[in-house]
């Protein structure tokens, strides 16, 4: 169920070059199961800046109650939230969405997940889910740079972890995509967030594969009554448009229009 | 006796909040939150002939203490409407006002003979300040010949009372306004968006994808109080007024200058429970003005 709560800073933690992990901690944890789901974040009182913005849970921790997210500290409102210490209040709508089905890949199968820079985070809390059910995960993080790259440990400790910079400060050189060509893994079913080239490639590369993307639009309400962050279905016929707030924001693969 | 009660043609509101069209769906979303039965009445996002797609995305782009949208009319389309949204609204105690929107005189006259009939649609808002669609919309409500004209035409055939939505986006509110009036019009309601752009900071060209888009929100507030003072004093159908409402001191600012009723759009992106909240706060803001009921308060400032 959605809720609003005035949730609580436990820490918050610079872990990379403009990136933060923030932990809070309230009821409104216990809503949260499904990997991939978001909250709408209310970064001040005032009036400015006005809107929420949607951050995507990164991690649940229901027996302390306890939630974490990050998120790269670039506009305004992600300036102000990076600002707030332990003690402080934030103002969270959620847990918002549909996120990743963990039930689409089966105990002793394979799960490749693919992110990229801020499309990571995610990704986390469902590899958690999927390997506590004895699946095993195969991790591919794509980053700007050397600087920009976090959660390589807490990744690899739940499997096998590679690590792509577009310059080649660390790990491969590339996209994910150009790693993904030489590893030529085995797996059964794949899990993506992040940039929309990237989403697309894969459903390329992997033309057979059961998998589901998570997307990203500019938001208004986040529950699905304004209509902002709208995408094209593959569905000629209906013509219809899907809610990445509310429908979404992760579908299956081939049902948004790349 | 019930403080808050409005009574406007077609509407007996329980208390004079309603959530703004195209800022609300048609109640689904927020039915998960609260009881819908709380509200003044519901304003439906606009409803066309045929199904609208609207417009490319980026649609939205917040701004300065407000935001931009061109959503361009997106809708199930009118058959859908009747069908669906409107006896699902049926469950709860409330009383629907349908945005009607179109691309020329005849597509707003059939959809209003149809939609009138739905039995909770107790009035229509007619939607000629639209600033996001290509034809329609805003085009009839520039023009105070065109605005009363379509008035008129659709008077002719709705079960119900019609309010015309009135666009900000001209020299001379109160012509527009007095021209509705002439056409027939049982009510005002105002304002609609103010046409506006925001640039990409690194390209230096317009972020929504239409180019323009509709501003909203506290930053319109100063203007939709300003309009809706001059056009009080000018016309006797009842206001519904909106533009910029976020709490309990700005519905008494909106009643002050003579609207008879509020609309809240914006601010249920910020706090899906505005609406509520601030009919929970009204009763104290009447006591503090020491006022008995708060139809006392509308239009104290030309008094
Ligand atoms: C996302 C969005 C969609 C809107 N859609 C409609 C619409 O379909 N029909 C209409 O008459 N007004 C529409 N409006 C205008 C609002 O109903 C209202 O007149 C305006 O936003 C000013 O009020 P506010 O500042 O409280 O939002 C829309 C506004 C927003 C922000």
């Amino acid at each position: 169920m959605i809720q609003q709560e005035k949730m609580k800073v436990v820490r918050q933690k610079q872990i990379a070059d403009g990136i933060f992990e923030l932990t809070l901690i309230g009821q409104l944890t216990l809503q949260m199961k499904q990997p991939g789901q978001f909250v709408h974040i209310r970064v001040s009182d005032s009036l400015e800046p006005l809107l929420r913005r949607p951050i995507s849970i990164c991690s649940i921790d229901s027996e302390h109650m306890e939630f974490k997210m990050l998120y790269r500290a670039g506009g305004r409102g992600t300036k102000i939230l990076s600002q707030k210490q332990p003690g402080d209040e934030v103002d969270i709508l959620g847990p918002l969405g549909n996120g990743f089905p963990v039930e689409e890949t089966e105990s002793g199968e394979t799960a490749l997940l693919v992110g990229g820079g801020i499309g990571v985070p995610p990704l986390y809390e469902l590899s958690k889910q999927l390997n506590a059910k004895g699946v095993h995960t195969i991790h591919v993080l794509g980053f700007q740079s050397i600087h920009n790259v976090f959660y390589e440990k807490q990744f690899s400790e739940l499997g096998e972890t590679y690590i792509v910079t577009a310059d080649g400060s660390y790990g491969s050189k590339g996209f994910v995509t150009d790693l993904l060509a030489q590893l030529n893994p085995t797996f059964d079913v794949f899990y993506s967030c992040g940039p929309l080239p990237m989403l697309k490639a894969l459903e390329q590369t992997y033309p057979d594969k059961k998998g589901f993307l998570s997307f990203e639009e500019r938001m208004g309400c986040g529950i699905g009554a304004c209509y902002a962050c709208v995408c094209q279905t593959t569905d000629i016929v209906a013509q219809d448009y899907l809610k990445i707030c509310s429908d979404g924001p992760v579908f299956p693969r081939g049902v948004v229009a790349l | 006796m019930n403080r808050l009660q409005v009574e406007l043609p077609g509407l007996t509101l329980k208390n004079p909040i309603i959530p703004a069209s195209g800022c609300f769906g048609f109640g689904q979303e927020f039915a998960k939150l609260y009881d819908l039965s709380k509200l003044g009445a519901i304003m439906i996002k606009a409803t066309t002939l045929e199904t609208r797609r609207g417009n490319p995305t980026p649609r939205v782009a917040e701004t300065a203490a407000g935001m931009l949208n061109a959503i361009g009319l997106q809708n199930p389309g009118l058959a859908h409407v009747m069908e669906y949204e409107l006896p699902w609204l049926e469950q709860y105690d409330v009383p629907i006002i349908a945005n009607v929107a179109g691309t020329e005189t005849a597509d707003y006259v059939a959809v209003a003979e149809k939609i009138s009939t739905a039995p909770n649609v107790k009035a229509l808002e007619l939607n000629i300040s639209c600033p996001n669609v290509k034809s329609g919309g805003i085009q009839f409500g520039t023009d105070a010949n065109t605005a009363s004209g379509l008035t008129a035409a659709v008077k002719e055939v709705s079960k119900v009372p019609v309010y015309v939505k009135l666009s900000p986006n001209v020299t001379n509110i109160v012509e527009i306004a007095k021209a509705v009036e002439a056409g027939g019009a049982d009510g005002i309601t105002m304002i609609n968006t103010l046409i506006g752009m925001r640039l990409h900071p690194k390209t230096g060209k317009p972020i929504i994808a239409n180019g323009t888009g509709g501003l909203s929100g506290p930053a319109v507030k100063p203007i939709a109080i300003r309009m809706i003072y001059d056009v009080r004093q000018q016309v006797k159908i009842p206001i519904i007024g909106m533009g910029g409402i976020t709490n309990a001191e700005d519905v008494i600012d909106f009643l002050s200058v003579g609207a008879s009723a509020v609309a809240v759009g914006t601010a249920n992106f910020v706090d899906p429970f505005v609406c509520p909240n601030i009919i929970d706060e009204l009763p104290q803001k009447l006591d503090e003005l020491a006022c008995e009921k708060i139809t006392d308060l509308i239009g104290r400032s030309h008094r």
